[in-house]
């Protein structure tokens, strides 16, 4: 029998895996995707407690999530791109223009 | 039973193509694991008997934000990768930590709310719809429409945002 609390136990999972991504690598484009893994973390957990609560509200966040995750995408790609044509480089340790 | 052997598939297949997607040394296989990511999640919709958010999700995700991942990345030609230079002042250890110390804050809420499960709320409470879809629509256009015209706002900014970003001279 898969409960909630499996899907939470997967969510959970998902969302380490971002976390360590977020962390550990130094490409701010693979940043940006762990920041994505995190993203649908949270909107399997929506969905999973939206099936458990038999309403639908859960459902409508979650597409929320996914308009906020695309407005996120589009802008950080677009810093991306124009930091780049500035430094040649996509390394975050050397993103230290507004480092006091 | 059938649910358990769907629910399990799908969980090994999203966390080892997330595992994937954080230790690939190449990012253009990065971005590709993260699109089978995606849909093996829209899968996961689909068995939670959320078939839109499923299609949203290929709609969205798989089809458009990683496209835009992929074209960026082959706009970003590096010629020498970003992690080649070792940084002295990083912090692998420290990052693991943390990772595990959230792991187990998050374990600890999970197992405190399935000590008390949720009871259900009147399901769909004044709905003349019925189906997925168009459940979902009726909420979006009734109680969450101020919601719904901020997210498209939201968007609006954000491309014209990116629009002024892109261009040659900032």
């Amino acid at each position: 029998m898969i409960t909630p609390t499996h899907y939470m136990v997967l969510s959970a999972a998902l969302f380490i895996i971002g976390v360590v991504g977020v962390m550990v690598r130094r490409n701010i484009i693979i940043i940006f995707m762990s920041i994505e893994l995190i993203l649908n973390a949270v909107n399997i957990n929506l969905v999973a407690l939206s099936k458990q609560l038999q309403n639908d509200i859960g459902q409508v966040f979650a597409i929320f999530v996914i308009a906020v995750a695309a407005a996120e995408a589009a802008v950080g790609l677009g810093i991306i791109l124009a930091f780049y044509r500035n430094k040649e480089t996509v390394n975050i340790d050397e993103m230290n223009l507004m480092k006091w | 039973m059938g649910q358990a052997i769907a629910f399990y598939t799908l969980a090994a297949f999203i966390l080892g193509f997330a595992m994937l997607v954080v230790i690939a040394k190449d990012t253009v296989h990065s971005v590709l694991f993260l699109v089978l990511d995606f849909l093996f999640v829209a899968a996961l919709y689909v068995l939670l008997d959320a078939p839109f958010l499923g299609v949203i999700q290929v709609l969205v995700y798989a089809g458009g934000i990683v496209v835009l991942y992929l074209f960026v990345v082959m706009l970003v030609n590096l010629k020498r990768p970003p992690e080649a230079h070792h940084d002295p002042r990083r912090r692998t250890k420290l990052g693991f930590g943390l990772a595990v110390a959230v792991l187990v804050e998050l374990g600890a809420i999970a197992g405190y709310g399935s000590s008390r499960p949720a009871t259900a709320i009147a399901p769909g409470a004044g709905m003349p719809v019925t189906g997925n879809t168009e459940q979902v629509g009726w909420l979006l256009y009734t109680s969450y429409l101020i919601p719904f015209e901020i997210a498209s706002m939201l968007l609006l900014v954000a491309m014209i945002g990116a629009i002024i970003l892109a261009k040659r001279e900032l």
